[in-house]
């Protein structure tokens, strides 16, 4: 990787190696590590297979963020995903079919709301709020209000098969964040998400069709909800419609904002929003192996949110900025007062 | 000629009487005082918190804490009816003023950081929740005879429906979310908050003040809010009301107030819960559609709202201003 890219998520790595070791003093043996039954053992391991679902929603929040917008939907997206999933199953389709079924209906989710907000002009916020209110809704119509269960080992391999010795959900999400990456970085479709997020119209007199971008990562987003989702419904072999996804649109939220992506859009970093992904698994995890009552884990997630918040508010930076400056203004009286008027 | 902006309003109430007389036709027994009075006692909390969440919007933010501010209220009211001798109204009080600075200091972390109210109270939610989560992690029932008082307190309607005494705090939350928003001049700032911080800040109203009292008022009638829904079920449980706040946020888009802030009205909203608990109750005198028909009608509901909120603001705008 580029030393550049290094430097963009060092924040998110420092985040996460103090995290590590906080975890690591109240839990030594964390970075243990076992190889038996041809498969990797150990609580790292178990944080990138936990962490899989918020993870790969992470990465399409990510570039709905970068244009300025929100998608609350996909926490619901995956209950659907996962119904349409299990209902084909049990239908007596093929894995293929139900895999592509559920990957159409995640792009028709992200189709939805992508139309409403790049056609309609309503606000993302408002545009997936409607899915995720309804959706629930769809899915348990889909489940008929029970939980489908199934057995087909090739669509459950998805969820808790191994690959040398890695659990697949992992490498689903490390292949979807690479890919995402390699196509938005190596074409100009991830500047054109950012001038679309940084200013609407200045893009569109720049000649970006800006209604085909927001189609296109509102439909990226709910794919990778779709995948999300597929993952789960594999992983406990059955479409839970009320419980799937539920609230992870909020994880995936926070892990976009960890990932230092700016919820006004504009530039962006997937890498980031995925080692996001991991600093919530990781304390989520960690809460528990250290031996704290779960009911801590929401107020410590608070406080770290709070604390995040503060570091990168723009305003926040201003002010130390000044504050600064007054400092090296009483130590050297002349040149600070350019850059202090420099600052907002 | 009516007022445009005065559609959205206008529609919801149209909806609200054409969906009331869609039931009726079917079940004539839903225009008795009975129904009428169950259908403000189940959504009082709804409506309370239904109330500041107007007043955010209006000023163009979000508040996503208030669902778990409900929970953590009954949670508190229960805690400390069981491990003090405090009376009730001394509890309520307390929670009251507890509740409003935790709003005054997410509008403050608002106004002092930058950032957008989604995430700021979004920290906020986690945090009432986890608080109310290390309170207790069980439902607590709440037993205390003033407390029984309360919610046994009812006033008989001609045809014997029940007009509750949390039907009327929800009432009078209104009233006052009214005279607020509408009556006072933080309610003027609050629209001018709504139409544009920097005009705001440049017509003279103070932004920051402003923003802390907006999100203080939200904590005050969610506090509110988790008061009734402690009256309401007798219990208080950690885990309750869990996305109450969408719900607040879609009756008050359904009652016509634009998410974009800066125009609606307080008894939109009014219109927004009751059609939402007319969906509820109609599903239950049916008896045969399932329970998440509810979630379905909701959204289809919202879906119309907005894109009917679209048109009419289309069509109110002169021509030259709309391609601004």
């Amino acid at each position: 990787m580029m030393p550049a890219g290094v430097k963009r998520v060092l924040p998110q790595l420092i985040t996460l190696a103090v995290l590590v070791a906080l975890v690591s003093a109240v839990f030594p043996d964390f970075l243990q590590l076992h190889y038996s039954d041809g498969r990797l053992i150990g609580p790292v391991i178990d944080v990138l297979k936990r962490g899989a679902p918020v993870a790969l929603l992470a990465i399409g929040m990510t570039l709905v963020v970068a244009t300025g917008g929100i998608d609350l939907s996909v926490g619901t997206v995956m209950a659907i995903t996962g119904a349409v999933a299990a209902a084909a199953i049990v239908a007596g389709h093929g894995l293929l079919w139900a895999l592509g079924l559920a990957l159409a209906a995640g792009l028709c989710a992200g189709l939805f709301s992508g139309c409403l907000i790049a056609f309609l002009g309503i606000q993302p916020i408002v545009a997936t709020l409607i899915l995720m209110i309804s959706g629930r809704g769809i899915a348990q119509l889909i489940t008929e209000g029970r939980i489908l269960t199934f057995n087909l080992p090739g669509f459950s391999f998805l969820g808790s098969g191994h690959l040398l010795g890695i659990p697949v959900p992992v490498w689903l999400w490390l292949a979807a964040a690479t890919l995402t990456v390699v196509v938005v970085r190596r074409t100009a479709l991830g500047l054109l998400i950012e001038a679309v997020g940084i200013n609407r119209r200045a893009s569109a007199l720049a000649g970006i069709n800006a209604r085909v971008i927001l189609l296109a990562v509102y439909m990226i987003s709910g794919l990778c909800a779709a995948l999300a989702g597929i993952v789960t419904t594999a992983d406990i072999r059955g479409a839970d419609a009320n419980n799937a996804g539920l609230w992870l649109e909020l994880d995936a939220i926070l892990a976009t904002v960890i990932g230092g992506n700016s919820l006004l859009g504009g530039r962006f970093s997937i890498p980031a929003a995925v080692i996001g992904a991991l600093i919530i698994q990781t304390i989520n995890t960690g809460i528990l192996l250290a031996g704290f009552p779960t009911e801590y884990n929401l107020v410590i997630k608070a406080a770290l949110v709070v604390a995040i918040l503060v570091l990168q508010s723009p305003l926040l930076a201003g002010d130390l900025k000044r504050v600064a400056a007054r400092l090296t203004r009483q130590r050297h009286p002349a040149p600070a007062t350019k850059k202090e008027r420099a600052s907002p | 000629m009516i007022n445009p902006r005065r559609y959205p309003l206008l529609a919801t109430i149209a909806i609200f009487v054409i969906a009331y007389a869609i039931c009726y036709v079917q079940f004539p027994y839903m225009l008795s005082t009975r129904v009428a009075g169950n259908l403000l006692t189940d959504n009082a909390y709804l409506g309370i918190v239904a109330v500041g969440m107007t007043v955010v919007i209006l000023s163009g933010g979000i508040d996503l804490s208030v669902g778990a501010v409900i929970a953590f209220s009954g949670v508190f009211i229960a805690v400390m009816l069981r491990d003090t001798g405090l009376h009730p109204l001394v509890v309520f009080a307390l929670l009251l003023a507890l509740t409003t600075a935790f709003g005054a200091a997410m509008g403050a972390l608002i106004h002092r950081l930058g950032m957008p109210p989604f995430i700021v109270t979004l920290a906020g939610m986690f945090l009432a929740r986890g608080v109310a989560y290390m309170l207790t992690i069980d439902s607590v029932a709440i037993d205390h005879p003033f407390f029984d008082t309360l919610q046994s307190t009812y006033w008989l309607m001609p045809g014997k429906g029940r007009l509750t005494l949390i039907g009327v705090i929800m009432l009078l939350a209104f009233v006052v979310g009214h005279v607020v928003a509408h009556r006072t001049r933080f309610g003027a700032n609050v629209f001018a908050l709504g139409g544009g911080q920097q005009t705001a800040r440049l017509m003279g109203s103070r932004v920051g003040r402003t923003t802390v009292m907006i999100y203080a008022f939200s904590g005050l009638m969610a506090g509110l809010g988790g008061i009734v829904f402690a009256l309401y079920t007798g219990s208080g449980y950690p885990l309750a009301t869990v996305g109450t706040e969408l719900t607040a946020i879609a009756t008050v888009v359904i009652g016509g107030t634009l998410l974009s802030g800066g125009a609606g009205y307080v008894f939109g909203t009014l219109f927004g819960v009751l059609t939402m608990g007319l969906i509820q109750t109609y599903i239950v005198f049916d008896g045969t559609l399932s329970s998440w028909w509810t979630k379905i009608a909701i959204g289809v509901l919202l879906l119309a709202f907005i894109v009917l909120q679209k048109a009419l603001l289309r069509l109110g705008t002169p021509r030259g201003a709309a391609a601004a």
